[in-house]
């Protein structure tokens, strides 16, 4: 116990230190965010230097080990470094598919040297990763996917079409589910990584009712993948694809809280004087937000200690999004008429209204509600049939 | 400190769980209880079991005689008394109370200590005035008489009143009565001249009282902490009975949801178990989150309480509102998803239905509490 506090001692003074004041305002728009990659720039010199200290000390990723270009901390260590940052507001140096998906993947599914490579990239921010798992046909359903890799000697080559790929059009990589057999359907799916540059590889943006493109289809058009650009073995796809699916849950039940600690009510308040009504809704908003955050709190705790349900971050996922749809719901209320400009300066561009169409996908990208309380039943409840 | 129980903490579980499912099942206890129409509405040789067990003193301070555990161990408990429907004086009594004379003087403890520690003596508390739970306005005076204090007032919602050796009072002793400062409590003892309370049973089969006071005269050393400085101990008592609540309400949740659920693998409709429907299976999943959800809450606001948090009001009162929300949900659900044996007393699904509406309004329900919630964050 006197190690950690000397940790959080130590902790508090190197922040203190290395974390540039800007860096400790909320995100304010999408530049505010640093997502690393080969074409990334910064939006500030503080932005670059908050980043670069973090990198040098492992922090990007400051549970990841060392040698991966983490900060080799242990589960109390990074708790308390994530207290820490909450607590002087420090927005995170990355942000990154890495680092929330593929990472973790590539931890427990990766050979020593895919995780020496790929990690250690993610960790510096060199290569933004995507994803591709969802296919125009394939949505809840995701295993009926068709997209196929053809058996070509030292490589597959790679024909077919993934949609909500976020970001597809700045990535610079893709982790991508491929069908590798035909005849089964579990058990016929490779994981497979290539960079988006690999000739035949294009991306379309999608244009989503929120006005923004956060998400794209991506065209495989024989696509050459070398042999060795596979995470675990051939056809055992579905399995990491799950684990992985896992950490997405957790990573969007995450967004459940929003600015975790503050109240919506009073947020809105500080506008203007709430209807009673709107008040009261606002308080039962906020007794399920802070019960919500000690959930995640449990979660992430029992996650740590191996204790806990494997399939409870479908429970997360699906009471975090539901929370958050909630919650863009109150801020609309709250905000009246000014919350539906689209484009004025007063909205920074129609933010609120944006972003409460935004939190709409919530509840459908990576599983969607129903597809998590069929879950549920089946796993946790153990209902017939599920 | 991380959010689950500790490895004492888990074996205090199961032995309570154990406990509570041997013997404070609803067929030995509640029904027995109130198909006797019993005066007390609980049995006092489990009460005096929980006093062998170690759990009646588990919160009085080792110095006292008791564990000196904390609001996560009493909510423990707690949470087993809410699964099984247990009727017992343990809320009242050894959390409540017990929290309230851990601030009393070293007379009033060796009065009232040993009886609750062995689960000889039951306790309760006088803290309502009408029928909802407002305990920012005390009426209830105590004038200066002689060496002592003479009470006039009228209390409601005295759960174990009529069962009582003691009553913790709120009265005021100077001020207006929704003033901060200007309350003191005061240990009745329930002989006293002048109290009289009318009981009640309530729809869950407990009895609670109206109590009145008519001039009833107490020495100064009734007196539970400081004259007129009374609110801070009434607070603490409070929190602790919140949170206490809250945690038996989840284990009404757990209890009611556990129910349903076997139900939904048993029952048969169409050919088919009617666990095997879709429109159900959402309906328990969610059922199960919110209870999940609860269980957090409360647990966070044992720990914040326990470690003497400033965040610790404001968490009580999350956990209270969301643990009585979740357990009206799963008491709801419960009862519908049986169908119609749902609605017969054979089948205990509807006496959680029973318990949780009155507990939910115990130390105040989840429309007072999230408004405390609103007021807290500064709206």
């Amino acid at each position: 116990m006197a190690d950690l506090e000397q940790f959080r001692s130590e902790t508090r003074s190197w922040l203190e230190a290395n974390c540039p004041e800007e860096m400790r305002q909320p995100v304010h728009d999408e530049k505010d965010v640093y997502w690393g990659g080969r074409n990334a720039s910064f939006k500030s010199e503080a932005q670059k230097q908050w980043f670069e200290a973090c990198v040098e000390k492992g922090y990007t990723v400051p549970a990841w080990p060392k040698e991966y270009g983490g900060g080799g901390l242990s589960a109390a260590e990074a708790k308390i470094l994530r207290e820490e940052m909450g607590r002087i507001n420090a927005r995170p140096p990355l942000s990154s598919f890495g680092i929330w998906m593929l990472g973790p993947a590539l931890l427990k599914f990766g050979t020593e040297e895919q995780k020496k490579h790929y990690l250690t990239e993610i960790a510096r921010g060199e290569i933004r990763w995507c994803q591709g798992y969802s296919e125009p046909g394939s949505g809840s359903d995701l295993v009926s996917m068709q997209t196929f890799g053809e058996d070509a000697g030292d490589h597959w080559v790679v024909n077919g079409q993934k949609i909500w790929t976020s970001y597809a059009d700045k990535a610079d990589w893709i982790f991508c589910l491929v069908r590798t057999d035909k005849e089964n359907k579990y058990q016929g799916i490779s994981f497979l990584l290539f960079d988006m540059e690999s000739e035949g590889v294009s991306t379309r943006p999608i244009k989503l009712i929120s006005g923004n493109s956060p998400f794209c289809e991506t065209f495989m058009d024989d696509v050459k993948v070398p042999k060795d650009q596979i995470v675990g073995e051939v056809n055992r796809g579905w399995d990491v694809a799950k684990y992985l699916l896992g950490h997405e849950r957790e990573m969007i039940s995450a967004t459940g809280g929003g600015d975790r600690a503050t109240s919506l009510g009073a947020a809105m308040n500080r506008q203007g004087e709430l209807d009673p009504v709107l008040r009261a809704e606002m308080a039962l908003f906020d007794v399920d937000a802070l019960a919500f955050t000690a959930m995640s709190e449990k979660f992430m705790d029992e996650l740590k200690a191996g204790k806990g349900h494997p399939a409870q971050p479908n429970t997360m996922k699906y009471a975090g999004t539901e929370l958050n749809k909630k919650r863009h719901e109150l801020i609309m209320a709250a905000g009246g008429s000014r919350s539906l400009e689209w484009d004025s300066e007063e909205t920074d561009g129609g933010k609120p209204a944006r972003s409460w169409l935004r939190t709409k996908a919530n509840s459908i990208e990576g599983g969607t509600s129903e597809i998590m309380l069929n879950v549920v039943a089946k796993r946790i409840l153990e209902l017939p049939g599920a | 400190m991380a959010l689950y129980h500790d490895d004492d903490q888990a074996m205090l579980a199961d032995s309570a769980s154990q406990f509570m499912a041997e013997e404070g099942s609803i067929a030995k206890q509640l029904r027995h209880w109130r198909d006797r129409e019993c005066k007390d509405g609980f049995g006092h040789a489990l009460w005096k079991q929980f006093g062998e067990m170690g759990f009646a003193g588990m919160m009085v301070a080792e110095d006292d005689g008791g564990l000196g555990m904390g609001n996560v161990e009493a909510g423990i408990v707690l949470e087993e008394i809410g699964r099984n429907l247990t009727p017992s004086p343990f809320l009242t009594s050894s959390v409540m109370a017990g929290t309230a004379l851990g601030h009393a003087s070293a007379d009033l403890k060796e009065r009232w200590m040993p009886g609750l520690v062995s689960g000889e003596q039951v306790y309760a508390v006088a803290l309502d005035e009408g029928p909802k739970h407002r305990p920012e306005s005390i009426a209830t005076r105590a004038e200066r008489s002689g060496n002592g204090f003479r009470l006039s007032g009228t209390k409601d919602f005295v759960v174990h009143g009529a069962s009582a050796d003691m009553i913790i009072v709120a009265a005021r002793t100077s001020g207006s009565d929704s003033d901060e400062n200007g309350v003191t409590l005061f240990a009745v003892p329930r002989d006293s001249g002048g109290m009289s309370q009318d009981a009640v049973r309530l729809v869950d089969s407990s009895v609670a009282t109206h109590l009145k006071l008519d001039g009833v005269e107490l020495d100064g050393d009734a007196v539970i902490g400081e004259v007129d400085g009374g609110r801070e101990v009434l607070n603490r008592m409070l929190q602790a009975g919140r949170v206490g609540a809250a945690a038996e309400s989840v284990g009404v949740a757990r209890g009611a949801m556990d129910l349903t659920v076997d139900y939904l693998k048993q029952r048969k409709q169409f050919g088919r178990l009617i666990g095997e429907f879709q429109a159900l299976q959402h309906r328990a999943a969610h059922l199960y989150s919110e209870v999940e959800i609860a269980r957090a809450a409360v647990l966070k606001a044992q720990q914040l309480l326990d470690a003497g948090s400033e965040q610790a009001d404001l968490m009580v009162s999350v956990a209270k509102a969301k643990a009585g929300r979740t357990a009206g949900l799963a008491v709801r659900e419960g009862v519908q998803m049986h169908g119609g044996i749902g609605m017969t007393d054979e089948y205990d699904i509807g006496l959680y239905m029973k318990r949780d509406r009155a507990l939910s309004e115990f130390m105040g329900d989840a429309y007072y509490h999230a408004g405390r919630v609103a007021q807290l964050s500064g709206y």
